[in-house]
C-alpha cells in the first residue's frame, strides 16, 4: 500500500469500534419541519440534530447551500450517512440532487455550509475527503479515447497506487464490473451500459468507504439496472452509499433510507417503508408526487 | 507526486491516442520545412546558418500552438470529464501544471523533430553550434509562452474553436506588440508610457536576442513570467467556475 492509502487504513482502524452500530436505520436526517423526530424512528429522537462526534457517521452534510447567480439551487440540506447505509436521494429533475453531490465530492464549492467525509471537512481538507470518496458522476463521463485498462490504470495512479498494487486494483475492478471482455477496447467504442460500468469501476477501484453515485442506472436496460443494483447491494455492508435517482422502484430495491428533496430543500426522509406509510395507498410514487408536485409548480 | 505523474502521462499519451499528434507533427514539419527552404531559400543564401529557420518559428507556432492547447481544458468541460478529474484527489494547481507540462513536452518533441534541418546545415558548412542551441532554447520558451496563453483560453470555454481563435489573437498581440506598424499606430494618440508598455509585452525582442546567442536573464524572466501569469489566470478561471 502507498503511504496515502495506509493512512486511510489507519483512520479506518480507528473507526472500527464505532461501526458496531445497532441494525435498523442509520442515516439521520436533519430537515426542516416536515416530520417531527418522533415520527422518523425510535432511534432518531435520541440523535436528532446532534453530531455525536463522527463515530459511525461516514458522511455528514451540514446545511449545505448553493446559488448560481440569483438562482438558489440548494437551500440548506443536512443529512448523515452511516456505515451500511444506502441512502436514496430522491427528487424531481432540477431539485438539486446533482448539485448537492457535486458539492460533497468537491466539484463545486458550496455557497454556505459544508460536509465532512470520515471527519475530513470538504473545504478544509479537500484531498483527504476526496480520497475517501468514490464518485460516479451523472452520465458517467470517461475519457473516450482511452482503453478501459488505460483509463483504470490512470485513475489508480491518480489514487496513489503504483506497481503491483496498481495492477491488482485495476484487475479487481475489471473483474468486479465484468469488464474483462472489453478491457482492451477504446472506451469511445463501447455501448452506454459498458461506459457506465467503466465509470463505476473507477469509482470503486480504491474500495472507498463512501460511495456517491449520481443516477447510476440512468439509461441502462433492465438487465444492466439489475446488475448495477446487485453490485450496490453487495458493497453496501462495508460502506456508506448515496445514490441519487428519480426511479422510485430503485429506492425500494436497494436503499435502506431515503431523502426526498424538492426545490433545493429536504421534504421528507425515512426508511422506504416509513415513507410509504405516509400515503393511504402505501405507494412510494404517491408520496413522492404529493410532496414534490407543489414544488414543481413553484 | 504519483498523482502528478499519472496525469502528466495521461495527457501526453492522449495526444498520441487520437490522430491529433500525427496531424500536428506532419503539418508542423512540412510548414517549417517549406518556409525555411522554399520561402527563405536557405540553400541559395550561401550561409550555413539556421536564421531562416528560426525566423519563421514564431509564425508557425502562432497557428500550431493554439491548436495543440485548445483541447487542454475545453474538451474536459465539453465531455464532462472535468467533473471526474476535479473530484479525484488532485489539487487544481497540480492538474494545471501537469496538463501544461505534458503539452509543452509534446511541443518540445515536435521541435526536436526538426533536427534534419540542423543536419542539413552541418552538411553545408560550419554553423555556430552555440546559436543553434540558443535558437532552439528560444523556440521552446516561446512555445511555452504561447501554450500558457492557450491554457487560459481553453479553461475559459467548452468550445475548442473559440479557444483556438482567442488564443491565436492573444498570441498575435504578443508577437506584434513591438512591431513598428503597431507602435506607430499607437504613437499617434497614445501617451508614451502606453506605447512603451505595449511594446514591452512583445515576445519578438526576447526571441531574437536569445536566437542571436545572447542568454540574458531578462529574457528568461520575461518568458517565465508570461507562463506564470497565464497559468495563474487559468487557475483563477477554473477555481471561479467551481464556486460560480
Amino acid at each position: 500500500m502507498t503511504q496515502k492509502n495506509s493512512r486511510a487504513g489507519l483512520v479506518f482502524h480507528g473507526f472500527r469500534s464505532f461501526f458496531r452500530m445497532p441494525e435498523g436505520w442509520h442515516a439521520i436526517c436533519i430537515y426542516p419541519g416536515q416530520l417531527t423526530p418522533d415520527e422518523k424512528s425510535p432511534r432518531a429522537g435520541a440523535t436528532d440534530g446532534v453530531i455525536d462526534s463522527y463515530g459511525g457517521i461516514m458522511l455528514e452534510v451540514k446545511d449545505i447551500k448553493k446559488s448560481f447567480g440569483d438562482i438558489e439551487a440548494v437551500r440548506g440540506i443536512s443529512f448523515k450517512v452511516e456505515k451500511g447505509d444506502v441512502l436514496g436521494f430522491l427528487g424531481p429533475n432540477g431539485a438539486g440532487k446533482s448539485t448537492t453531490m457535486r458539492m460533497i465530492t468537491g466539484f463545486l464549492i458550496p455557497t454556505a455550509g459544508t460536509a465532512s467525509v470520515l471527519g475530513h471537512d470538504i473545504l478544509d481538507q479537500p484531498l483527504e475527503a476526496k480520497r475517501q470518496i468514490g464518485y460516479l458522476p451523472e452520465n458517467a463521463p470517461v475519457y473516450a479515447d482511452m482503453t478501459v485498462t488505460g483509463f483504470l490504470v490512470f485513475v489508480a495512479g491518480m489514487r496513489g497506487y503504483s506497481g503491483k498494487e496498481k495492477t491488482d486494483r485495476v484487475n479487481a475492478a475489471v473483474e468486479r464490473c465484468n469488464l474483462g471482455r472489453v478491457r482492451h477496447q477504446t472506451i469511445g467504442t463501447l455501448s452506454k451500459g459498458f461506459r457506465q460500468r467503466v465509470c463505476f469501476a473507477q469509482a470503486v477501484l480504491h474500495d472507498p468507504p463512501v460511495l456517491i453515485m449520481d443516477e447510476p442506472t440512468d439509461g441502462l436496460d433492465p438487465n444492466q439496472k439489475f446488475a448495477v443494483r446487485s453490485m450496490i447491494r453487495e458493497m453496501a455492508a462495508g460502506k456508506a452509499i448515496v445514490i441519487s435517482t428519480h426511479i422510485l422502484e430503485e429506492v425500494e430495491a436497494v436503499c435502506t433510507k431515503a431523502v426526498i428533496i424538492g426545490d433545493g430543500r429536504i421534504l421528507a426522509c425515512g426508511t422506504p417503508a416509513e415513507l410509504k406509510a405516509r400515503s393511504p395507498s402505501g405507494r412510494l410514487d404517491e408520496v413522492f408526487r404529493t410532496l414534490t408536485s407543489g414544488q414543481n409548480a413553484a | 507526486m504519483s498523482t502528478f505523474n499519472a496525469l502528466f502521462k495521461r495527457e501526453l499519451k492522449s495526444y498520441f491516442e487520437s490522430p491529433v499528434a500525427y496531424v500536428f507533427l506532419v503539418v508542423f514539419l512540412l510548414l517549417s520545412g517549406f518556409l525555411t527552404f522554399f520561402v527563405s531559400r536557405l540553400y541559395e543564401q550561401g550561409q550555413a546558418t539556421l536564421e531562416p529557420f528560426f525566423f519563421w518559428q514564431p509564425w508557425v507556432y502562432l497557428l500550431l500552438v493554439p491548436a495543440a492547447s485548445m483541447r487542454m481544458w475545453s474538451d474536459e468541460r465539453r465531455s464532462g470529464t472535468l467533473e471526474l478529474l476535479l473530484t479525484l484527489p488532485v489539487t487544481m494547481a497540480q492538474s494545471i501544471l501537469a496538463k501544461f507540462l505534458a503539452a509543452w513536452a509534446f511541443l518540445v518533441l515536435a521541435i526536436a523533430l526538426t533536427c534534419p534541418v540542423v543536419v542539413t546545415i552541418y552538411g553545408l558548412g560550419q554553423p555556430d553550434a552555440g546559436t543553434i542551441v540558443s535558437g532552439y532554447l528560444g523556440c521552446i520558451l516561446l512555445a511555452g509562452a504561447y501554450l500558457a496563453v492557450g491554457a487560459v483560453t481553453s479553461a475559459m470555454t467548452r468550445n475548442q474553436v473559440i479557444s483556438f481563435v482567442v488564443s491565436l489573437v492573444v498570441c498575435l498581440f504578443l508577437l506584434m506588440a513591438g512591431w513598428p506598424p503597431v507602435t506607430e499606430m499607437l504613437v499617434q494618440w497614445a501617451p508614451n508610457w502606453l506605447v512603451n508598455g505595449v511594446a514591452a509585452f512583445s515576445v519578438m525582442p526576447h526571441f531574437e536576442s536569445i536566437q542571436r546567442g545572447v542568454l540574458d536573464l531578462r529574457d528568461f524572466v520575461y518568458y517565465f513570467s508570461v507562463m506564470g501569469v497565464m497559468l495563474f489566470t487559468a487557475h483563477l478561471v477554473l477555481e471561479n467556475r467551481k464556486s460560480a
